[in-house]
């Protein structure tokens, strides 16, 4: 590790931290219909969504009500995204003339934008036309992480309201997250990224004839709308195969450092809204030290081991270490303007949150740097996490924390003044079941099948990572990939597909079902006598739940991957 | 820290008073005797299925149980391998059940010795008044008159509505000291097997046979419809999430193993058993196989300081309660005034005034009498005198004079109410000092009596009468506020006596001049800030507040209509328990969490030896999560085996017995809880796996 | 149903606002204030568009600075397949191409003797890395001097001043264009064909 590495790490840090209050706090505002400063210029906006749409804006509904809306608008848009595909070909804005989309990675596809997963099984440059990227897949950018900061928004309303029967309404919540928060912040945040290169037009790719003579097909189109949104909405699914990797949507290390904060700012921020909705802040900034403790650990780790390199590289005669120069480490799949500090930083950011956007490559990462994704992924991505996913995901560990160490002060537990009983218990382990069941039971699955076998990049216990990453990532709503699985097989896209809908709304469910109870339970009064789920206390607690649940479920699995392949590293073991 | 003024059933450091007269040894013979047995009658699936852990268990021995048969037909030896994990996987269960048998055993023998006190008891049932039959206990209903004479046995539970008698209720209390029964208020109450010693009484019968105290009694003790209470039933949940989780992290290593065998073309696929063994492991064994005993070793504890719980949420909402509600009399001051100052007026010595108030008091019975003569003795060393050489001549308190005194050798010395002892002293021509109205307003305005001391037409002065607040607890309350519990002290006296009193006891609050009313819409209205409510009571007109708090502790001694309100019943009838209850209530939440934590946090040195083990031929390098360096793969799944079935046996006095509880914050408990059980548990397994790994290495089973 | 309608309502106004009018909206802006950047960043010599400075391209001549390894198309560099090699760190295939890449550049700059920097034998996660790092340069100097007939210090100043540090003085790693240094150098002494 390298001192400017360390500093530009802190750099992000202390931006994150500066910019989680102010973003946490209009947030707030927003969720509560208050009047922001934006609303000038977009109250009009957001009133006529409501008056063509039939929505009405003091309409509250039940959770059931709210997780109906939630489903209802996620089948309408995910049918529409299959039919679109399907048809491509003979819709506008294609000027390659790309074709249809098979019906198979069409249902993958549709369902991986619809779950703010977008995984993609395709190269994007060659399958997907303009219209397809627009309207096909940058809208559910959108609207997947305004879907998930919904169901955030109403799982805190369970803990902040008492002795109420609704959750706020699903149509208000998704119009309010959509105008004043996604909108404006991608439009600024996709002007940046021009700024610094990334391209945005609707012209057809560019022939180049290069220096020596050959020529370069180079792609175009409106890349930067969809690159800030995708981020912002921890989606991930790139315009480009390469990604975040690509010089097109990632063009300088400025670009690199944004595009990091786009991908926590939404989830730093509602830390914060979370503790000005339960009128405690230093509830919400607890929530944020714990995963900033989980943030840092991960970032280090990788880092460490990133630089480390490849000892088998070492061997013929290649620069490890860091110089003035060149940043040494294992430089397999990265590239040069982002260094190993960067890469590292990107590689615990993209899986921390739901988001999966990566700027290099995963699957090459050294094993215990690769370990660090991968169990980021199956923690359930709680570190700052998906926009939304990421809150209620923490928010169901801190209720475990709370259930099973509580009960050593001698009360029932409560959190935040919640009594903590049967009914939210059983949703919440309902929930943990859902996540180990999807990517264990797929990948167990998977591991045996001759299917996967063929599509694996890697073998040994690299392959193996290869699978559980896949699983891993579709059940977490990641998309990032071990990218040397070809998934685009009928058995991969369709069980990755399930795996997906799986993780997404088999999670949603049972959390809003156990926010519905806590909003009409009483509050219990603070006292010495109360759980105190603000200190520091709470903070190793919770960061000591989520490590030990998620590790004990998974640490089998990931003995067998990239633990064992660290260790056959170091004894110079390969595999063809 | 013990204080000479603590009273005996208050421990002001711990909050845990002395054991009553049902505690028993932790491990007693004839308990361990029939839980022995039990253990192995609890194996019958159908039982266990109600616990889902210990269940799956059972189910893995079973699997196992095959496994080693087929082994051994194959000639295998019983030192084989499979045949050893399938003992200790049996073991575990029969742990884990014995564990349950014990808690429930020590409930069984005190249900038994209940029952041998209602063994066949006649009755006289009283025929119009007059005439009498002899019936069986048993054919009594509500509503019969029975007569109890000295040395019978009250047939059945009833309100006493003529005559007065002592009754040895040591059959129920486990108290031998009798307690009068009489007709009228609240001492009326009387409980079938009691034994009355002098006296006779009549009764009229409360309950219909099988309803009585006693038959509930017994019933609760032996625990037979323990239902489980909510809180036990959610962590039930998560644990069984959890071994869901395991289940599935489990069953799915073997397609992992299969992929990594044949990738790395050695070793071999782990065994079945191999597989259950990391399973048993894994899943929380330890919480889940002392859940329930800790469950009934808490109702228990409860009993064993002679306190009848309706049920167990009673005894866990006594844990989560917020509010106590304290009868001032009885609970928080021993019940009688002491008088505690001379206050001398109009230029009197205080020894005059002393030895005037000894002289008035010489014959006066009453406790407040007696502490006068107590104080002047031990103040001037004024000597009880022998009056009767005197022409003493006594004249008692009446309601109408409101003064007592004594007339003597010519001198007329009167105590009593402010207002009486003036009117006296202007009949004798005397005159008041201006400051004596000064003194009886300090006095009134602190909390105390004013009992003004007068000889014919001079006022002597003012003797200070003080309700006296039982010692320690002050220090009790402060407990109960770092607990975050508040004290509200309920009283019928005024609020100027009321807020000296609670100031001085330290309680966080209190109710003056209490009704039933006002107390019943005190605990609505705690209720309705979504806080617990204590209470204790034992009149009628409580009733309704006790069924409407959520922990209602009735006082033995109380009417039959109290203990039936109340969800829990203090047989030795002490206000004061009801912060215990609170201490039990906690410590058995405690248990269940420290427990919990311990169980979920040994796993992580379970994985350190299982799985280098598992892999070990297939990955060589796998030997470097070995980290224990355990000398055989064999040796380390049967140490990781064994140690997760011993922790069991080890752990049951801690079930039993409750984890240690000193009140304080919930914050400090906390930080303590969490490392004696989360770090601890985290560590404690390493050394523990490496010893018994030793151990099978030397006496060569693996 | 009415749920299902506003289910319905509400994807189509989204569409127009979310599909449409914001990729619009983001279009105009860059037009008039980023018109170089929204169109690619291209360079044209001769009117004739050579690439763009943010794309990396392929280059094997003695006379030029070389790039990174590409895994992007069967050739490298190709627009259309961007990507990482995806290899495993225990991958033979990865090693194997390591070693082959090593064996290449020790025989084309037998001059180099120093540890290769590890970032001119990986292939980047793009495959369109337009970037050296300048250790990477450094080791390529003597052979492009050689191949043009100029001075190593000549050579030098070219990288030196094609060589960007970190961005604001911290952010990303220094490094070189490796298309905009080899037009530089030809610019400055173009080699006779």
């Amino acid at each position: 590790m390298t001192a400017n590495g360390i500093l530009q790490i802190a750099l992000f840090f202390v931006v994150l931290v500066a910019l989680t209050r102010p973003i946490g706090a209009y947030m707030a505002k927003v969720f509560a219909g208050e009047r922001t400063w934006m609303h000038r210029l977009l109250r009009p906006l957001e009133a006529g969504v409501y008056k063509v749409c039939g929505i009405e804006e003091a309409g509250e509904q039940h959770w059931t009500g709210y997780a109906g809306a939630l489903l209802l608008f996620s089948a309408v848009s995910m049918l529409l995204t299959y039919l679109l595909l399907r048809v491509q070909q003979w819709l506008p804005l294609n000027p390659q003339g790309l074709g249809n989309v098979g019906e198979h990675l069409s249902f993958n596809t549709a369902a991986s934008f619809t779950t703010n997963t977008n995984w993609q099984s395709y190269t994007p440059e060659t399958t997907m036309s303009y219209l397809s990227q627009m309207i096909g897949l940058a809208t559910h950018n959108f609207w997947s992480g305004a879907a998930g900061i919904c169901v955030a928004i109403a799982v805190v309303r369970g803990f902040a309201r008492h002795s109420a029967k609704t959750l706020g309404s699903f149509w208000v919540d998704f119009t309010r997250c959509t105008v004043y928060i996604l909108l404006p912040l991608a439009v600024v945040g996709a002007l940046l990224l021009v700024s610094q290169g990334a391209i945005q037009n609707f012209q057809s790719y560019t022939n180049a004839a290069t220096v020596e003579g050959a020529t370069q097909t180079i792609p175009q189109g409106p890349l930067a709308s969809q690159e800030a949104i995708k981020m912002i909405g921890t989606n991930g699914g790139g315009f480009t195969n390469a990604n975040s990797a690509h010089p097109y949507e990632n063009p300088t290390p400025f670009s690199n450092f944004l595009q990091m904060l786009y991908i926590f700012i939404i989830p730093a921020g509602l830390t914060y809204t979370f503790g000005k909705m339960v009128k405690d802040t230093r509830q919400g900034w607890a929530i944020f030290a714990a995963m900033s403790v989980l943030f840092f650990a991960g970032v280090f780790v990788t880092y460490h081991f990133e630089q480390a390199g490849n000892p088998n590289l070492a061997k013929l005669g290649i620069a490890n270490a860091a110089t003035a120069g060149q940043s040494g480490g294992n430089m397999e799949g990265k590239e040069v303007r982002y260094g190993i500090a960067n890469s590292a930083l990107f590689t615990v950011i993209t899986t921390d949150a739901s988001c999966g956007a990566v700027n290099n490559v995963h699957d090459s990462l050294t094993p215990l740097a690769g370990l660090v994704p991968l169990i980021n992924i199956e923690l359930g991505e709680v570190v700052f996490g998906g926009v939304g996913s990421g809150l209620y995901g923490m928010l169901l560990f801190a209720v475990l924390a709370v259930f099973i160490a509580g009960l050593m002060v001698g009360r029932t537990p409560e959190y935040l003044g919640k009594k903590i009983e049967q009914k939210e218990v059983k949703m919440m382990m309902l929930a943990v079941l859902v996540l180990a069941f999807t990517i264990l039971g797929f990948a167990g699955a998977g591991a045996n099948l001759g299917t996967v076998g063929s599509s694996l990049t890697n073998h040994g216990p690299h392959g193996f990572s290869e699978v559980l990453y896949a699983y891993s990532s579709a059940t977490g709503n990641n998309g990032s990939a071990f990218a040397g699985i070809n998934a685009n097989t009928p058995y991969l896209d369709t069980t990755m597909g399930l795996a997906m809908l799986f993780g997404r709304f088999l999670m949603l469910i049972p959390l809003l079902a156990a926010a519905g109870s806590l909003a009409q339970k009483k509050l219990v009064p603070v006292s010495a006598g109360t759980f105190p789920t603000h200190g520091p206390l709470f903070v190793v607690l919770l960061v000591g739940v989520v490590v030990i649940v998620g590790a004990l479920t998974f640490f089998p699995a990931l003995s067998l991957g990239p633990v064992v392949e660290h260790f056959l590293m170091h004894a110079g073991r390969l595999w063809s | 820290m013990a204080t000479t003024m603590t009273p005996p059933a208050a421990d002001p450091v711990t909050l845990m008073p002395k054991k009553g007269a049902r505690a028993r040894p932790l491990f007693d013979p004839p308990i361990v005797k029939r839980a022995l047995a039990d253990s192995f009658l609890k194996l019958n699936p159908r039982t266990m299925m109600k616990n889902p852990v210990m269940f799956v268990v059972e189910v893995g021995a079973a699997i196992t149980t095959l496994l080693a048969g087929k082994e051994m037909a194959g000639g295998a030896g019983v030192a084989g391998f499979t045949f050893q994990i399938t003992l200790w996987l049996w073991f575990t269960v029969l742990f884990a059940n014995f564990a349950e048998a014990m808690a429930e055993g020590r409930g069984k023998a005190q249900a038994d010795t209940l029952r041998k006190t209602k063994t066949e008891t006649t009755a006289r049932r009283l025929l119009n008044g007059t005439k009498s039959e002899t019936v069986a206990a048993t054919q009594l209903r509500a509503g019969d008159l029975v007569l109890v004479e000295q040395g019978e046995t009250i047939p059945g539970d009833g309100d006493v509505i003529e005559g007065i008698a002592s009754v040895d209720e040591s059959a129920i209390t486990g108290e031998s000291a009798p307690v009068i029964r009489e007709s009228g208020g609240d001492r009326s109450a009387v409980t079938g097997g009691t034994k009355v010693l002098s006296d006779w009484i009549k009764v009229k019968i409360t309950s219909n046979p099988g309803e009585t105290f006693l038959d509930r009694m017994i019933a609760l003790v032996e625990g037979a419809q323990r239902q489980k209470t909510p809180n036990e039933i959610a962590l039930n949940i998560v644990i069984a999430g959890l071994t869901l989780v395991f289940l599935l992290a489990v069953v799915t290593l073997h397609p992992f193993a299969v992929y990594s065998v044949a990738t790395s073309g050695s070793g071999t696929v782990p065994t079945v058993t191999v597989l259950i063994s990391l399973l048993v492991c894994l899943i929380p064994t330890t919480i889940g196989g002392l859940l329930s005993a800790i469950g009934i070793a808490g109702m228990d504890r409860v009993m064993q300081h002679n306190v009848l719980a309706m049920s167990g949420k009673a005894v866990e909402a006594a844990g989560d309660v917020n509010t106590l509600l304290l009868d001032k009399t009885g609970t928080i001051t021993l019940g009688n005034r002491q008088a505690v100052e001379f206050i001398p007026v109009g230029g009197m010595a205080e020894a005059e005034l002393a030895d005037a108030a000894q002289l008035s008091s010489l014959a006066d019975e009453t406790p407040e009498g007696r502490s006068i003569v107590v104080l002047a003795k031990q103040q001037y060393n004024i000597r009880g005198r022998e009056v009767a050489e005197h022409e003493a001549h006594f004249i008692p308190f009446t309601a109408q004079t409101r003064m007592s005194g004594v007339d003597l050798d010519g001198r007329r010395i009167r105590k009593g109410a402010t207002e009486s002892v003036v009117e006296f002293v202007h009949e004798h021509g005397g005159t008041v000092p201006t400051e004596l109205m000064d003194v009886t307003e300090r006095i009134s305005r602190s909390g105390g009596t004013p009992l003004v001391v007068a000889d014919r037409d001079r006022v002597l002065g003012v003797v200070h009468l003080k309700d006296v607040v039982k010692g320690g607890m002050r220090e009790r309350f402060a407990q109960l506020r770092a607990m975050g519990i508040r004290t509200v002290m309920i009283t019928g006296d005024n609020p100027l006596t009321a807020a000296a009193i609670a100031g001085e006891a330290g309680t966080d609050d209190f109710l003056a001049q209490a009704t039933p009313k006002d107390k019943m819409d005190l605990i609505k209205k705690e209720q309705a800030g979504g806080r617990l409510v204590a209470m204790t009571g034992d009149g009628t007109n409580d009733a309704p507040a006790l069924a409407q708090a959520d922990v209602g502790l009735a006082m033995n001694t109380g009417t039959m209509a109290a203990k039936e309100a109340g969800n829990m019943v203090d047989l030795d009838s002490n206000p004061t328990k009801l912060i215990e209850v609170v201490a039990i209530g906690k410590q058995l939440l405690m248990t269940r969490g420290a427990l919990t934590t311990f169980s979920i946090a040994n796993d992580i040195a379970k994985y350190f030896a299982i799985l280098p083990a598992m892999f070990m031929a297939t990955y060589p390098v796998m030997n470097k999560l070995n980290i224990m360096g355990l000398h055989s793969p064999q040796s380390a799944v049967l140490a990781a085996v064994i140690f997760n079935a011993l922790i069991i046996i080890v752990l049951i006095p801690l079930a039993l017995r409750g984890v240690k509880y000193k009140p304080m914050s919930a914050a400090a408990l906390l930080r303590r809880n969490l490392l004696v059980y989360g770090v601890g548990g985290v560590l404690a397994p390493f050394p523990g796996i490496w010893i018994i790994d030793r151990l099978l290495g030397i006496l060569h089973l693996a | 149903m009415k749920q299902l309608l506003i289910a319905i309502k509400v994807t189509v106004v989204m569409i127009i606002l979310t599909g449409v009018a914001y990729p619009l909206l983001v279009t105009g802006l860059a037009r008039v204030f980023f018109r170089n950047q929204a169109e690619g960043s291209l360079i044209r010599a001769n009117g004739k568009i050579v690439g763009s400075e943010l794309i990396g391209q392929r280059f094997t001549r003695p006379e030029y600075f070389h790039g990174r390894p590409s895994a992007a198309g069967k050739d490298g560099y190709d627009g259309l397949a961007s990507g990482g090699s995806n290899l495993g760190p225990t991958n033979q295939a990865l090693i194997d191409r390591v070693q082959a890449d090593v064996k290449k550049f020790r025989e084309e700059n037998p001059a180099y003797t120093g540890p290769i920097p590890a970032d001119l034998v990986t292939a980047s996660g793009s495959g369109l890395d337009p970037h050296i790092s300048p250790a990477s340069a450094e080791a390529q100097v003597a052979r492009v001097a050689a191949a043009r007939g100029v001075s190593l210090e000549a050579i030098r100043q070219f990288v030196a001043a094609q060589t960007e540090g970190r961005q604001f003085g911290i952010l990303g790693e220094p490094r070189v264009n490796v298309l905009k240094l080899n037009l530089a150098l030809d610019q400055a002494a173009p080699i006779k064909k």
